[in-house]
C-alpha cells in the first residue's frame, strides 16, 4: 500500500531531455519560470505553452504521467482562481450581495490559472527527466561560485542526496512497522479523524528511532570512509557540457528574446 | 487446533512489469502443540508465509485453516485471526514505542477491547513468561533496556495477546550468545507451559534441530520437504541444493564417519564413545 506512493516523480527514459546536462536544465527550468512573469499577454502564453509543448514531446514522458502530478495543487489553482475572480474592482458584470465579478476579475482570474499551470508543469519537468543525484550534482556544480562566500554548497548538496536516497528505506521501514502494529491489533482505517492520528503514534515514534539509528550508522560509515566534505573531493561523473548542450542553450536565448520581444510589442 | 494450508499461492504485483510469484502451491499441516521450524534461506518466501498465516497479506489463490476457520474466506474478520494468530516480527525491539514496558506489553491487548484487570493480568503474565521481573521493569523505558530484554518485551507484547498459535520471524537473529540462549529457552518454556503451536523462522540449523518437532524446508516459494528433524537433516544434499546446511553437531559425526544422523550432544557422545571402543 505505502509503496505505492511515487516521490521524487523521475520518469526513466532515455530521451534527448533527459540526457541532457543537469544545469542546463536548471538553468533552463529558472528562465522558464521568469519568462512566465515577463508575459503580459495571451500569445506570450501561447509561446510558453508551445515550447514546453515541445520539451515534453521530445522527453517522451506521457502527458498523463505529467497531469497525475498536476492534481494535488489542483486545490491551490482553484483557490487563487476563486480570489482573483472576486477581489479584482473594476467593470461588474455580475454580482450577489457582496461577490462581485468584474470583467478584469476574469481576465487575470485566467491569466494566473495559465500561469501556474504552465510554471507547475514547466518545473515538474526538471525532475521528471532528471535523476534526483544528477539534480543535486547540477545544484551543487551551479552553487559551487558561491563557495568563496562560504556558502556550504556541498554539504547542502549532500543533504539533498542523502534525503533522496533515504526516501525509499524509510517507506520500507514505515511498512514494516505498520505490518508489526498491525500484527498486534493496531488499526488504522478506521474511525475519526483524532482516533486516525492517535492510531499513528505507535509507527510514528518507532519510525523516528529507526531514523535516528540509520542517521548515526550512515554517519559512522561515511567518518569510516574519511568523508570530510566537499573541499578537494573529486568525482567519479565529470560533468562536461557537450554539443547538445550548448545548443540546448543557444535555443533558450532565442526564447528568451521572442519573449522579450513580444512582451515589448504587445 | 491445527493448521492447515492448501495450494496457497502468492504473486506480488500481479499484471505488472515486475509480478513475481513468491509463494507456488505451497501446502502442509501442523497438528495441534506442535512446535515447528521453517528454514529456508534469504528471500526463499518464509516471511510472505508468515504474513499469510496473521491475515497481513492476502493469498493469490489456496486456502489457510487455523483452528477449523477458514481465514482465507472473504468476510473473516481480522480482529479474530489476531486474536488466534499472533505474529513477531524479525526484529521485533524496532516496534517498541511506549513510555515504559507495562504500557508496551499492554498495547496488543488493549487493541483487542479487553478490561483493564483483565490486561493488567496479562502484561504481569506476559512479562513473566519471557524471564523478565514485572516489578523491576514496568516503569522503564523500553528503550534503556538491553538487546536481549528489548526482544523479549517486544516479543511479550504479542503473548500478552494470548494467541493459539505463536510465530516468530529469527527471534534470535544478531543476539550475544547469552541472549540468544535465554530466547531460545523461553520459547521453549512458553512452548511447554501453552502447549499451543509455535512456528518458529530461524537460519540456525542447530536451534531448529534442538527444539522442532516438524520441520518445513522452504526454496524459492516451494515446500521442498517437511518432516521430523531426523527426517529432514539425514538429507544433507538436498538441504545444501537449496543454500542451506546441517546443524554443526550432524556435520561433524558426518566428518567422524557416523553414519546416523546425529542432532543433539549426548547423542553426538554416546555415538563418538562407541566409536573410540570399536
Amino acid at each position: 500500500m505505502i509503496r505505492d506512493i511515487t516521490l521524487g516523480q523521475y520518469y526513466a527514459s532515455d530521451s534527448l531531455i533527459h540526457r541532457l546536462d543537469p544545469r542546463v536544465k536548471i538553468i533552463a527550468t529558472l528562465l522558464f519560470i521568469i519568462e512566465l512573469f515577463i508575459v503580459d499577454n495571451f500569445i506570450g502564453f501561447a509561446i510558453c505553452a508551445a515550447v514546453l509543448a515541445i520539451v515534453i514531446a521530445v522527453s517522451k514522458v506521457p502527458l498523463s504521467f505529467i497531469m497525475r502530478g498536476l492534481k494535488p495543487v489542483l486545490f491551490i489553482l482553484f483557490f487563487t482562481f476563486a480570489l482573483n475572480i472576486f477581489m479584482v474592482k473594476g467593470e461588474v458584470l455580475w454580482s450577489w450581495k457582496f461577490l462581485h465579478i468584474t470583467r478584469e476579475g476574469i481576465q487575470i482570474a485566467v491569466f494566473m490559472a495559465i500561469r501556474l499551470v504552465l510554471l507547475i508543469i514547466g518545473s515538474s519537468m526538471l525532475t521528471l527527466a532528471t535523476k534526483p543525484l544528477s539534480l543535486t550534482d547540477g545544484i551543487e556544480r551551479l552553487l559551487s561560485p558561491l563557495a568563496k562566500f562560504k556558502f556550504p554548497s556541498h554539504e547542502i548538496a549532500m543533504m539533498m542526496t542523502i534525503a533522496l536516497r533515504f526516501i525509499p528505506t524509510l517507506l520500507e521501514e514505515t511498512d514494516k512497522i505498520m505490518k508489526a502494529q498491525q500484527a498486534r491489533g493496531a488499526d488504522f482505517e478506521s474511525g475519526g479523524l483524532l482516533k486516525r492520528a492517535k492510531a499513528l503514534i505507535p509507527v510514528l515514534v518507532p519510525l523516528f528511532v529507526s531514523a535516528f539509528r540509520i542517521a548515526q550508522d550512515l554517519a559512522m560509515a561515511m567518518e569510516a570512509r574519511c568523508y570530510r566534505g566537499g573541499e578537494n573531493r573529486t568525482r567519479m561523473h565529470e560533468m562536461k557540457l557537450r554539443k547538445r548542450d550548448f545548443i540546448a542553450f543557444i535555443l533558450m536565448a532565442a526564447f528568451l528574446a521572442i519573449i522579450i520581444i513580444e512582451a515589448r510589442m504587445f | 487446533m491445527s493448521i492447515k494450508v492448501t495450494k496457497l499461492n502468492h504473486i506480488y504485483d500481479k499484471g505488472m512489469p515486475t509480478e513475481q510469484a513468491a509463494l507456488t502451491d505451497v501446502s502442509f499441516e501442523i497438528n495441534d502443540g506442535e512446535l515447528v521450524g521453517i528454514i529456508g534461506h534469504t528471500g526463499s518466501g518464509k516471511s510472505t508465509l508468515l504474513q499469510h498465516l496473521n491475515g497481513l497479506l492476502k493469498a493469490t489463490s489456496g486456502s489457510i485453516e487455523v483452528g477449523g476457520v477458514e481465514i482465507t474466506r472473504p468476510g473473516v474478520s481480522m480482529v479474530e485471526i489476531r486474536k488466534r494468530v499472533g505474529l513477531v516480527f524479525q526484529y521485533p525491539e524496532y516496534q517498541l514505542f511506549e513510555v515504559n514496558v507495562a504500557k508496551d506489553v499492554a498495547y496488543g491487548p488493549r487493541n483487542l477491547g479487553l478490561s483493564e484487570e483483565e490486561i493488567d493480568q496479562r502484561v504481569r503474565e506476559a512479562i513473566a513468561l519471557v524471564g523478565l521481573d514485572y516489578e523491576t521493569v514496568k516503569d522503564r523505558s523500553p528503550f534503556e533496556l538491553s538487546g536481549g530484554q528489548k526482544r523479549a518485551v517486544a516479543i511479550a507484547g504479542v503473548i500478552a495477546m494470548r494467541p493459539e498459535v505463536l510465530i516468530l520471524d529469527e527471534p534470535t537473529a544478531g543476539l550475544d550468545p547469552k541472549a540468544h540462549k535465554d530466547i531460545l529457552n523461553m520459547i521453549t518454556e512458553v512452548h511447554r507451559r501453552t502447549g499451543n503451536i509455535i512456528i518458529l523462522v530461524s537460519h540456525n540449523m542447530g536451534d531448529i534441530a534442538e527444539i522442532a518437532d516438524k520441520v518445513i524446508v522452504i526454496d524459492s516459494g516451494k515446500v521442498v520437504t517437511v518432516g521430523s528433524p531426523l527426517e529432514v537433516f539425514s538429507q544433507g544434499e538436498l538441504l545444501k541444493s537449496v543454500g542451506l546446511d546441517l546443524p554443526p553437531i550432524t556435520e561433524f559425526c558426518n566428518a567422524l564417519g557416523i553414519k546416523d544422523t546425529v542432532l543433539d550432544m549426548e547423542d553426538a557422545v554416546g555415538k563418538i564413545v562407541d566409536l573410540i571402543k570399536e
